[in-house]
This record gives C-alpha cells, sequence and structure tokens, in this order.
C-alpha cells in the first residue's frame, strides 16, 4: 500500500492520469445521482433499484452492438425506453408505496432490483459485457486518455444540461419542483400530482438509463454490478443533500477520483470495499453533524 | 385461552415437529436444519426491525462474522491459519475427536461473542441512524464487510476456507446440525420473548412507537438499541457458525455475506409472517422455508426473479403480513383491546 502511495509521488503523470480517469467516470456518477436525488426529493421514494436501471440501460447498448448498431446511436433510443419501463414500474410498484412509510419504498425497490438483476442475469448470463463503441486513444505528452471517454462526458454534459433546462423552464419542470415544495398545495392549485409522480419516476428511469449505456461504453456492465451503482448514488446524495445539485455534480466527480485512488492504492481487491466504506463514512459524518445540531438545541 | 398457554402450545408444538420431522423422514434433516436457522434469522431480525423499528439490512454480517471467527478458532487451535488458508484447501489436516469437538465448541462461542463484539462496536454509530439512513447503512456495511473479507488473505481472500471434517460416520453430521439448530432457534425463540415481557421489551416498543418521546420519557434509548442489536448479533454470530460447518466450505460473497439470499430472505420472512409479533416470523419463516423447497427446483432458475416478485407483492399489497392481517381482523384472539369509537375516528382520519 505504501508502495503504491510513493508510486503517485515518484511519477506525478501517473497520479494525473488517475486523476483524469476519475473525472471522466465522476460525469456518470453524477447523472445517476442526479436522479435518485429527483425522485428522493419529489416524492420521498429511495430508490434501491437505481442501480439496476443503469444496468439494464448499459445491457440495452449492448444488445444494440450486437445488432451493429453504434452505442451512441441507440443512446437517445435507450432514453425513451427506460422513459417507458420507468412509467410502467411506476403503475405496477411506486404507485402504491409512495405515502406509505419509508422503509416500504427502500424494500419494494430492493425486490425490484433484485427482480431486474436476476433476469438480466437469465437473459444474458454472468459475463462481463462492454458496447465496443471504436474511438481510438488521445496521446497528450505522457498521458493516453481514451477518446470515447471524453465523448461520453461531453454526452453526459448534454444530457445534465438539457434535464437542468427542462426543470427550470418546462411547465412540467415547473410542476414537479412546485410538486417537491409542497405536494398537497400542489394539488389545489391544479397540478395532477400522481401524473408528475409518474413523470419524475420515468424521468428517472430515463436518466438512469442513458448512464447506463454511457457506462457500457466506457466501463463494463455485469448483472450484479447495479448494487455498487445504486451505493454511489446514495452516497453522492448523502454527500450533497437534496437539491443541492452543484453538491451533486462535486460529490460526483469527488467519488470518481476517490474510487481511481483506492482502486490503486488499496488494490483493486478493495475497490468496491473503497466505495462502499466511504457511504458508511458519509453516513457518520451526517451523523454527528446531527449530534453537533442536537447540542446546540439543549 | 390465555396468551401463555397458547405459547406453550406452541412451543411443544415446534418441538414436537422437530424432533418426530426427522425421524419420520430421515432425507430432509439438512433442509430442516436450514429451516429452523431461517426461523432463528427471521426471530432476531424482528427484534429490531419489528419491534424496535431499525429496519436493517444487513443482519447477515453478523452470521459472516460469526462464521469466520469459528473458522479461524477452530484450524488455528490445531494449525496455522495462514499456512492453511494459503495452501487453498492442499493442505488436509487431520483432526481428532476430540480436536474436533473442542474446536466445534469453542468456535460456536466465539462466533457468537465476535458477532456480540461487532455490535457493540459499531452499534452506536450505525443506530445513530434513523429510518432509511439505517436501512442503507447497514447494507453498505454488509457489502463493505464482505468484500473487506474477500480480500483478506489471512482468512483465504475470495478462495475461501475449507472446513474440519466431520469425524464421525457419514451422515451422522447432518443429524448433530440439526440437533443445534434446533436447539438454538427454540432456545432463541423462548430468550427473545423472555425479553420482550420484561422492560426491556416496553423500552424497544416505544422506541418504534416515537423515538424522540422516548428519550423525553428518559429511556437511554441508544442503550436500548445496541442490547437489542447484540442479542440479535449473538444468535446470529453463533447460526453462523453452526452453518460454517454444516456446509463445510465458506467463502465470503455466497456463504458468509449472501446478502441477496439469506440477508433478504430474512426480512421477507418476517414481513409475510407480520412483522412485531411473536410468532409472525416464526410462521413466515416456515411458510416461505417450505414453498421455496417445494418450488424452487421446479422453477428452473427463473426462483430469484420469482424471489424479487414475491417481495415487491409482499411489500406492496400485503405489507402487514399473515398474523397483522389475522391481528385486525380478530384482534380479541390476540389479546388486544380495540376502542370501537376511537378505531372509528382513526379510521375516519386515515381516510382524509
Amino acid at each position: 500500500m505504501l508502495d503504491n502511495i510513493s508510486i503517485l509521488f515518484q511519477a506525478p503523470i501517473f497520479a494525473v492520469d488517475l486523476l483524469i480517469q476519475g473525472l471522466l467516470i465522476g460525469g456518470i456518477f453524477v447523472l445517476a445521482a442526479y436522479g435518485l436525488a429527483l425522485v428522493w426529493g419529489v416524492m420521498n421514494v429511495k430508490n434501491l433499484a437505481q442501480g439496476e436501471l443503469v444496468i439494464l440501460g448499459g445491457y440495452l447498448a449492448y444488445q444494440a452492438t450486437l445488432w451493429g448498431i453504434h452505442p451512441i446511436v441507440a443512446l437517445p433510443v435507450a432514453f425513451v425506453l427506460m422513459f417507458c419501463f420507468g412509467w410502467v414500474i411506476y403503475l405496477v410498484i411506486i404507485k402504491r408505496v409512495v405515502d406509505r412509510d419509508m422503509f416500504t419504498s427502500l424494500l419494494a425497490t430492493f425486490g425490484l432490483s433484485l427482480l431486474i438483476q436476476q433476469s438480466l442475469n437469465l437473459v444474458f448470463g454472468p459475463e462481463v459485457r462492454i458496447a465496443e463503441a471504436g474511438f481510438g486513444t488521445l496521446i497528450l505528452g505522457d498521458l493516453a486518455i481514451p477518446v470515447i471517454r471524453i465523448v461520453s462526458l461531453g454526452l453526459a454534459a448534454v444530457l445534465a444540461v438539457g434535464i437542468i433546462l427542462f426543470m427550470r423552464n418546462s411547465r412540467m419542470g415547473q410542476a414537479i419542483r412546485a410538486t417537491a415544495q409542497d405536494p398537497r398545495a400542489a394539488r389545489v392549485l391544479g397540478i395532477n400530482t400522481d401524473r408528475v409522480y409518474a413523470f419524475t419516476y420515468a424521468l428517472n428511469a430515463a436518466i438512469c438509463g442513458s448512464a447506463g449505456v454511457l457506462v457500457a461504453m466506457i466501463w463494463n456492465i455485469q448483472p450484479y454490478y447495479g448494487l455498487v451503482h445504486s451505493i454511489r448514488s446514495f452516497i453522492i446524495v448523502t454527500a450533497a443533500g437534496l437539491g443541492n445539485l452543484p453538491g451533486v455534480i462535486i460529490a460526483g466527480f469527488g467519488l470518481g477520483v476517490w474510487e481511481n485512488y483506492a482502486g490503486f492504492v488499496f488494490g483493486a481487491e478493495f475497490a468496491i470495499a473503497a466505495v462502499v466504506a466511504l457511504l458508511v463514512g458519509v453516513l457518520m459524518v451526517r451523523l454527528f453533524q446531527l449530534y453537533r445540531v442536537r447540542q446546540v438545541v439543549r | 385461552m390465555s396468551a401463555r398457554s397458547l405459547d406453550l402450545k406452541i412451543y411443544a408444538f415446534l418441538i414436537a415437529v422437530g424432533i418426530i420431522g426427522p425421524l419420520l423422514v430421515p432425507s430432509i434433516t439438512s433442509q430442516m436444519a436450514v429451516m429452523w436457522l431461517m426461523v432463528l434469522m427471521a426471530v432476531t431480525w424482528d427484534m429490531t426491525g419489528g419491534q424496535m423499528g431499525y429496519n436493517s439490512l444487513g443482519n447477515i454480517t453478523f452470521f459472516g462474522l460469526g462464521m469466520y471467527a469459528s473458522a479461524v478458532v477452530q484450524i488455528g487451535l490445531v494449525y496455522d491459519v495462514m499456512e492453511y488458508t494459503a495452501s487453498f484447501g492442499a493442505i488436509k489436516v487431520d483432526f481428532t475427536v476430540s480436536q474436533y469437538w473442542t474446536g466445534l465448541v469453542l468456535g460456536i462461542g466465539a462466533g457468537g461473542a465476535v458477532a456480540t463484539v461487532f455490535a457493540l462496536v459499531v452499534g452506536p454509530f450505525m443506530l445513530g441512524l434513523r429510518g432509511p439512513y439505517f436501512a442503507i447503512g447497514t447494507l453498505g456495511l454488509a457489502v463493505a464487510v464482505a468484500e473487506l473479507i474477500s480480500g483478506w488473505r489471512y482468512v483465504g481472500g475470495g478462495s475461501g476456507i475449507s472446513m474440519p471434517i466431520f469425524p464421525g460416520e457419514a451422515g451422522t453430521g447432518s443429524i448433530v446440525f440439526y440437533v443445534m439448530f434446533f436447539v438454538l432457534a427454540i432456545v432463541c425463540h423462548m430468550v427473545i420473548r423472555a425479553v420482550y415481557r420484561t422492560r426491556f421489551g416496553l423500552a424497544i416498543n416505544a422506541i418504534r412507537d416515537d423515538e424522540d418521546k422516548a428519550e423525553a420519557m428518559g429511556i437511554h434509548t441508544t442503550r436500548y438499541k445496541v442490547m437489542a442489536w447484540a442479542i440479535s448479533a449473538f444468535f446470529m454470530g453463533m447460526a453462523g457458525a453452526i452453518f460454517g460447518n454444516m456446509s463445510g466450505f465458506i467463502e465470503p460473497l455466497e456463504v458468509a455475506f449472501p446478502t441477496a439470499t439469506f440477508g433478504i430472505f430474512m426480512v421477507a420472512m418476517a414481513l409475510l409472517g407480520g412483522k412485531g409479533t411473536l410468532w409472525g416470523p416464526v410462521l413466515g419463516a416456515i411458510l416461505f422455508h417450505i414453498v421455496k423447497e417445494v418450488t424452487w427446483t421446479e422453477l428452473l432458475g427463473w426462483q430469484w426473479v420469482a424471489l424479487g416478485a414475491i417481495i415487491i407483492l409482499n411489500i406492496v399489497y400485503f405489507q402487514q403480513g399473515i398474523l397483522g392481517w389475522a391481528q385486525d381482523r380478530w384482534p380479541a384472539l390476540f389479546g388486544v383491546t380495540v376502542d370501537e369509537k376511537m378505531s372509528r375516528t382513526g379510521q375516519a382520519e386515515a381516510a382524509e
């Protein structure tokens, strides 16, 4: 472990490389986390199936490459398909847990995640898959950056900006924000909150699905990788807080960087442990902040 | 019929089933051992999940830690653990009968002790989290511990450890482990039932109903929460130690910390039977196990999909569980008095 740290100091170019790769991956984490923050903030549903929606999107891209379609072309298709899928999930499951207690939504979405994960395993098998996108590698001095990672970060940025503009300006976006602030008042003012909830969940599924297409292009997908994606989203949202978009972006990139450095310093076998341990760490920090608040009240 | 005599009758029935079952049909002994394990898991989960309102998704951590603690103790008694695990099962250690039994007893004790200590150490931190944060935090804890152990070479990492082989004749091993699970599950339920009847039970119910008020009334909520979790952990740790010996080979992700199987089964079973009731988890576990054993092999790979569907159906459409439903339907049978007037206004409020 110490050897690895000293390598980082002896070869700073290597450290820079890890940093850039981390930032490039972090963009995808931001997308999924933003979707979670949206669903959590608007309808108070903690969606544990977040990672499975990501992986499902990834498999759509993989299937597209099997048919000879380029994954970037598949991105808008995946967006639309996942939107419809999200709407159906809302009607069947989420609709019935929205106003129940918090653990209900958590466990129901955990069941959903099992369902998606195992169905994917049956359909595509347990092998690790990649949606091959082509592109070469960009050489900048000593740095070698796969072009596809830069392209995917650009696509993630375009998607994020599109969603933010949608939330700011469109009628539906305004209705979603109004419902998040006060569902009852929104209902009184004539907003069909049920439709807003359905739209929000469907939008979340679409965002996750698009993030999944990017994951499949620059990284790899496997039916059981979903849980770690869910945990990443929870880390980012918990660290940033709900409705704090700049916070989500910073935390997302930070997580990408942390993951890359931790994977290198502790070794690849501890990469997932480092992510999950960070979740526990973030929750603890949050807990101690609460303790401090309580002391002030006392 | 008072609640006490009903409880005694149910105990008598369960003990009778536990003794007669394997005698009549010896081939199902190991399946029945797993059934008692499931009962134990559901009951210990319900202690924090149902009675205290702290829905843990990570109680499986204690199971796995108990399993690993017993493995290290049992092997460490006669051999160097590091060398043993580094050989990936190539080294066969011959345990004498007395060595095996001392190791087994010490191992089970160590399993319970390590799990309890772990619960006491992380409890004050984890149990400070509330609601969904606790559920996600414990899930994260379970995954983190599993990943750390699978990266730890001393205990064999991802390739696992082969446990000592049972010294007796073939077939006697499964009976011995059956008896252990059976006794442990019944004792566990009796202990937990006794605990619920004391002030401790009232305190954890108060925490479930309104934690802030309970604290304001002078209940040391953290102390009670950690105690309850530690009791669950103690039994889960011992069960893990026995299960490790029964399966003969342990490995972090599938056997010791199976978050997606046993880890979620225990929640599903407690919810199926009715969480927060004394006998609900037992009923749920037995029903779930029977259905699972009968249908599992017929479903040809779709069983996990079916499991997800069962959990969703259970949570979304039938949340109160079998006994919870029965209690709503016939409250008098459960010794619950319902104030008709209050319940009517309560319903009116709920409908609003």
